[in-house]
């Protein structure tokens, strides 16, 4: 009986605190100011893409119009159309795949190779040719600019693929990646593969190869990026119309001003193909791309 | 450092081959004669060098036009940098906190780093057109004041850094927000629960621990501004007008490669070298750990 009171006694005093418990939270002022000004930043950087995107569908009396209309039209076809025959895109296209393609693989490969060299062996000059590969990253193209074009010239690879492709595939980061990722590899694996009988080669393709891939993927969206996108490089080893990639090719769609009808939608439209290859292989590997971004360049 | 496993002789120079290959010829041979053409000067005719000494240095170091692009460079450099970190740390500051969807936050941002600064100049070329684009139309409500890249100097330059920063930002974001990964929530959460607010605890736990990657993202953000700027220079505002976004990569290029002046380019080449070199040493410095070997 008593028990019992003082558990009544007990509930009644904690209503209160129970009913507190109840009550709704503030209301989460904080959260709600974070997400509004984290979409106006995502508003403020997808803009200018935003923009592009509909002047690319819109006449040139709309692109003209004043105040500037910021709704997509229905002219698309036409303007991508008329970017695509004017700017031999097909080619351009072609040609900066190429060139990212190429350029990524063979770098992977060669720092592949270079990195497990300077791993799993013990040579003479191994201090040497890990800091070759390291200066690399100080001497960028434009330092070099005149001389590289010369050896290119020397080689007669101007205007053609190897010119584009094979000075770009020297990568110090990527030698360090996968140097950084086979000292992460247990070496019990290694002495185990040994004495399976298994040799260097082997090792490297049918065991460190499989556990790279991850570290492949996320090098080679960076890469293909990187390879994509550059543009010192071809604009001074090519000079032909057959060998130019997207990146440079597109200038020519550039309606100067005075001379030229503003077709700017036209222009945006050929904008809008060269940047789609990239920016789609990022959003689709996006995880890798990280994962490429963060230990790449550290 | 890991115990070496494989015993071959003649295999490791192998595999390293490739790369070294690449490395002399593409790297090593046209630094050594950018190196050895900045104390020579081509005849007008191109068919003789003679070596000048430290000639074409000198004459650089008292061209007032020289000195314009190294001018130049840092406000472009340090634009982009302040500009992209700026903008990479205000959105890592308001990520401090648990929000939801902050991946998806992270692709809408990340994306612009895919594409290359000349296009993205191209489109903002567009945006900025004093007579067609959308800002200056904006503007004209806001002040009375001619926007126009064309004519104005720095205009042009703002140009250039809005667009290259925007390259970049989602680059710095990424970064940030790894970075925070690492603060653990429950520090985050204590000071919340000492009634730190937002503003304070960003400024008293998250920007000191964020510390070493802002210096890194800073340190990085200067090399591309400095040597990954050709393209959109080259593909907006040719250096103009009247040379106010002539910088030093672009320099080399004009100088070298349209004036043919092969020495002062190779001399410029070397400057550019010493700058690159003392900035990788600074970024390396901070991660000194992975390179020693």
């Amino acid at each position: 009986m008593a028990g019992s009171t003082i558990a009544a006694s007990d509930r009644v005093a904690a209503l209160p605190r129970a009913v507190e418990a109840r009550r709704p939270r503030p209301f989460p002022w904080e959260t709600v100011v974070v997400h509004v000004l984290l979409l106006a930043c995502v508003a403020v950087i997808a803009f200018p893409l935003y923009y592009a995107l509909i002047i690319s569908t819109q006449t040139v009396q709309e692109v003209v119009a004043r105040p500037p209309i910021l709704t997509p039209s229905g002219h698309a076809l036409e303007n991508y159309g008329q970017a695509w025959t004017r700017a031999h895109m097909g080619r351009l296209l072609w040609n900066s795949a190429v060139v990212a393609v190429v350029s990524a693989v063979g770098k992977i490969v060669i720092s592949m190779l270079s990195a497990f060299a300077v791993v799993y062996f013990n040579f003479r000059g191994r201090q040497v040719a890990f800091w070759m590969i390291f200066v690399t990253l100080m001497l960028p193209v434009e330092v070099r600019i005149m001389s590289t074009y010369e050896v290119i010239g020397n080689l007669g690879w101007l205007n053609t693929y190897a010119g584009l492709t094979v000075p770009l595939m020297a990568s110090a980061t990527a030698t360090f990646l996968f140097r950084q990722f086979y000292l992460t590899v247990p070496n019990e694996l290694c002495e185990a593969a040994q004495l399976d009988g298994v040799g260097p080669l082997r090792f490297l393709v049918s065991f460190l190869l499989p556990l790279s891939w991850a570290n492949i993927a996320a090098l080679f969206v960076v890469l293909f990026t990187f390879g994509w996108n550059q543009y010192l490089w071809p604009l001074m080893i090519t000079n032909t119309e057959a060998m130019r990639v997207v990146v440079i090719g597109l200038q020519d769609l550039i309606p100067r001003t005075g001379t030229h009808v503003p077709e700017w939608n036209v222009m945006m439209a050929a904008a809008m193909m060269a940047l789609l290859p990239p920016v789609a292989v990022i959003l689709a590997m996006q995880r890798w791309f990280v994962k490429g971004l963060i230990e790449t360049e550290k | 450092m890991r115990r070496a496993v494989f015993k071959h002789r003649g295999l490791p120079y192998l595999l390293v081959l490739p790369q070294i290959v690449v490395t002399l010829v593409f790297f090593f041979w046209p630094a050594f004669e950018s190196l050895r053409l900045s104390f020579f000067r081509t005849s007008p005719f191109g068919d003789r060098t003679f070596f000048v000494g430290l000639e074409n240095f000198q004459r650089l170091l008292t061209d007032p036009e020289y000195y314009r692009s190294v001018v130049n460079s840092f406000v472009f450099a340090l634009g982009v940098t302040a500009l992209g970190v700026g903008a990479g740390l205000f959105v890592a500051a308001l990520a401090t906190q648990k929000i939801r969807g902050l991946a998806a936050y992270r692709t809408a941002v990340l994306w612009p780093y895919g594409i290359a600064p000349p296009v993205a100049g191209i489109i903002f070329l567009f945006m900025f057109h004093p007579s067609y684009g959308v800002l200056p139309y904006w503007l004209s409500f806001l002040i009375d004041y001619e926007f126009n890249w064309l004519l104005k100097g720095w205009v042009a330059m703002a140009l250039v850094i809005l667009t290259t920063a925007w390259t970049h930002v989602g680059y710095n974001i990424a970064f940030f927000l790894a970075g925070l990964l690492a603060i653990p929530q429950s520090v985050l959460e204590a000071a919340s629960v000492d009634g730190a607010g937002a503003v304070r605890r960003f400024w008293a736990i998250v920007f000191p621990l964020l510390s070493p990657v802002t210096f890194y993202l800073v340190v990085v953000n200067l090399i591309f501004s400095f040597f990954g700027s050709f393209g959109v220079i080259h593909a907006v505002t040719q250096g103009g007008p009247g040379g106010a976004t002539d910088i030093m990569v672009f320099k080399v290029y004009k100088d070298g490669f349209i004036g043919l002046n092969l020495g002062s380019s190779a001399a410029q080449s070397v400057i550019l070298m010493v700058v690159v070199i003392a900035l990788t040493a600074l970024q390396f410095r901070f991660v000194e750990k992975r390179v020693t070997y």
